[in-house]
């Protein structure tokens, strides 16, 4: 089996907010880039358990963007990837990415792609659900167990107020968040080895551009806490029942 | 221009969530002229044509056995054919786990613009823009969207459901059922509680309360608040609770009314999974902790002081012996 996990690089989660050019571009300055947690921790992890328990053949990483996407690439290579493809193009928005991606994953003929729920910068929860409609495969939104066995995954995936548990034929297209694996770091060994292991280049294929950022903002900053003493703990009820209106 | 709605539903019964993408797209049809008219797939136990109340006009029902069990691919290309023979130029749905799912594939479908999480109605004097969060709510972004046809995702508790007096007309439509490739093997629903993602409170712990075994005062208090509990990552990943309680930037983020949090420090992951709570009370011991910043109210002390006389309080607000 072959997995394609893709890969997105997203500003650390302590990173400063912040914007430039008349707010329409995210301001990078002094910005620490990270691989998007939920594609690292939950689908390129499980990627890699499932190569160590002999379920998966091989593991290739996709990316789309510029040559400063490397070094995250790198890291995904040193966590455990086999090879990478780098898609040299900006990622202008969420169509056109999953169609890049899609594109990639026709020409290794995947059996399974593993994205994250969503990145932590455009929170858009996007890329699978798209990636599975142009290839036209079944998708699992939102999984948090996987496991695969003679070409058939067994998953577990979140639903409003509990989860099921469903299966699928391979090829499919997996979105992945929390209890999947758990989060490891790259140890030596795997950081020296990624060195020579394979980072291609590819150019995009022709795609649209659905949408456009307009601009950004910052949402207005709360006017302070109002403390109560903790000796007079029906004051906080009043004030939420009767100011707040909360309860 | 026409709006068309997606309802969602789990077992015959609509969700809150989609009771607010109706209200939101009957007012986005109001604004710019048009109708608005919606679309269920299954059947439904609920009384559709009541929804009327939430202004939309008309209701495409799809039935037959292929549309009770929810499967991305059986539901896009029903959507898709309910969207093509209505003529729909913008399509809405909530953000909750269903809509994730779809309005992904059906935008790559038909190629229409997409913008997933919006919290407010678009702004139609220059084009057409949305707002949404980005950067897990430390910022918010507007999308413009470049398609003839959009879709719009919108995000739960960001739109206030409003109910006046109208009946919808609910017809029927056949739609062509593509073959399921995912079986359902089995639902773990915990019965009685709130999902998460739907609760207007929450009420949720970390570290501070110091073990599992403290857990029965959070579960008390959410209980009478009619809430739902929910825990920081520390408590996830000691296993303390389940991991689908963790809220924050790598857990599930929300955005109830109310978000009561006991005994956790808010580091900036944790705000960035709550930030968008209307209301904020921190409860920590430590008066220097990061949260506290961010709340709208805060008690400084010790959980297992305060919260027997909070859920003392709050019983005599409900009348609760």
């Amino acid at each position: 089996m072959k997995i394609l996990v893709c890969i997105s690089k997203t500003p650390d989660t302590t990173a400063k907010i912040a914007f430039t050019d008349n707010n329409t571009k995210f301001d990078t300055n002094g910005v620490q880039w990270i691989i998007n947690p939920y594609d690292e921790w939950y689908a390129l992890v499980r990627a890699i358990e499932l190569k160590e328990a002999d379920a998966a053949t091989s593991i290739h990483l996709v990316t789309v963007g510029g040559a400063d996407a490397e070094p995250i690439i790198r890291k995904a290579l040193a966590l455990g990837g086999d090879e990478a493809i780098r898609v040299n193009a900006d990622s202008h928005d969420s169509f056109f990415i999953a169609s890049q991606i899609a594109a990639i994953a026709k020409q290794g003929a995947y059996d399974l792609i593993m994205a994250g729920k969503e990145t932590i910068d455009y929170n858009g929860s996007s890329i699978g659900g798209m990636v599975a409609e142009l290839l036209d495969l079944p998708f699992i939104s939102l999984a948090t167990k996987l496991d695969v066995a003679s070409n058939q995954a067994t998953l577990v995936c979140e639903i409003e107020g509990g989860e099921e548990t469903c299966e699928a034929s391979l090829p499919l297209v997996v979105s992945c968040q929390k209890g999947m694996a758990e989060a490891r770091i790259p140890n030596m060994r795997g950081i020296m080895a990624a060195r020579t292991k394979p980072l291609k280049v590819a150019e995009p294929v022709a795609a649209d551009v659905l949408t456009t950022v307009a601009g950004f903002g910052l949402p207005p900053a709360k006017a302070g806490v109002k403390l109560v003493d903790s000796e007079n703990v029906g004051e906080l009820v009043r004030l939420l029942h009767e100011e707040a209106k909360a309860i | 221009m026409s709006v068309l709605i997606f309802i969602d539903q789990a077992e015959g019964h609509i969700k809150k969530a989609s009771l607010e993408a109706l209200t939101y797209g009957a007012d986005l049809a109001a604004n710019t002229g048009t109708t608005a008219e919606a679309v269920i797939l299954g059947t439904v136990n609920d009384d559709l044509a009541d929804l009327g109340k939430y202004g939309v006009k008309k209701i495409h029902q799809i039935t037959g056995d292929a549309f009770n069990q929810f499967d991305t691919q059986v539901y896009t290309n029903a959507i898709a054919q309910v969207a093509t023979t209505t003529g729909a130029t913008v399509l809405v749905f909530s953000n909750n786990v269903n809509g994730k799912a779809l309005a992904p594939r059906l935008s790559a479908k038909i190629k229409a613009g997409l913008v997933s999480g919006a919290v407010a109605l678009p702004d139609t004097s220059n084009g057409f823009v949305v707002k949404k969060n980005v950067f897990s709510g430390k910022a918010f972004a507007n999308i413009a969207v470049n398609t003839s046809v959009k879709i719009i995702a919108l995000s739960p508790n960001a739109y206030k459901t409003t109910a006046t007096n109208g009946i919808a007309d609910v017809v029927p439509f056949q739609a062509n059922a593509a073959t399921p490739k995912v079986k359902i093997l089995s639902v773990n629903k915990a019965s009685g509680e709130v999902p998460l993602t739907e609760a207007e409170i929450v009420v949720s712990a970390g570290r501070g309360l110091k073990g599992p075994e403290n857990w029965g005062m959070v579960e008390e208090l959410a209980k009478l608040l009619h809430a739902a509990t929910a825990c920081s990552r520390p408590v996830a990943d000691a296993h303390w609770r389940p991991h689908n309680e963790h809220v924050g930037q790598t857990g599930i983020a929300i955005a109830p009314n109310l978000y009561i949090a006991i005994g956790i420090s808010g580091a900036i992951q944790h705000l960035a999974g709550v930030n968008r709570s209307k209301v904020i009370v921190v409860i920590n011991k430590d008066p220097e902790a990061p949260f506290f910043k961010a709340a709208d109210f805060g008690i400084v002390g010790d959980a297992f002081e305060v919260m027997p006389k909070f859920i003392e309080a709050v019983k005599k607000l409900k009348g609760v012996a």
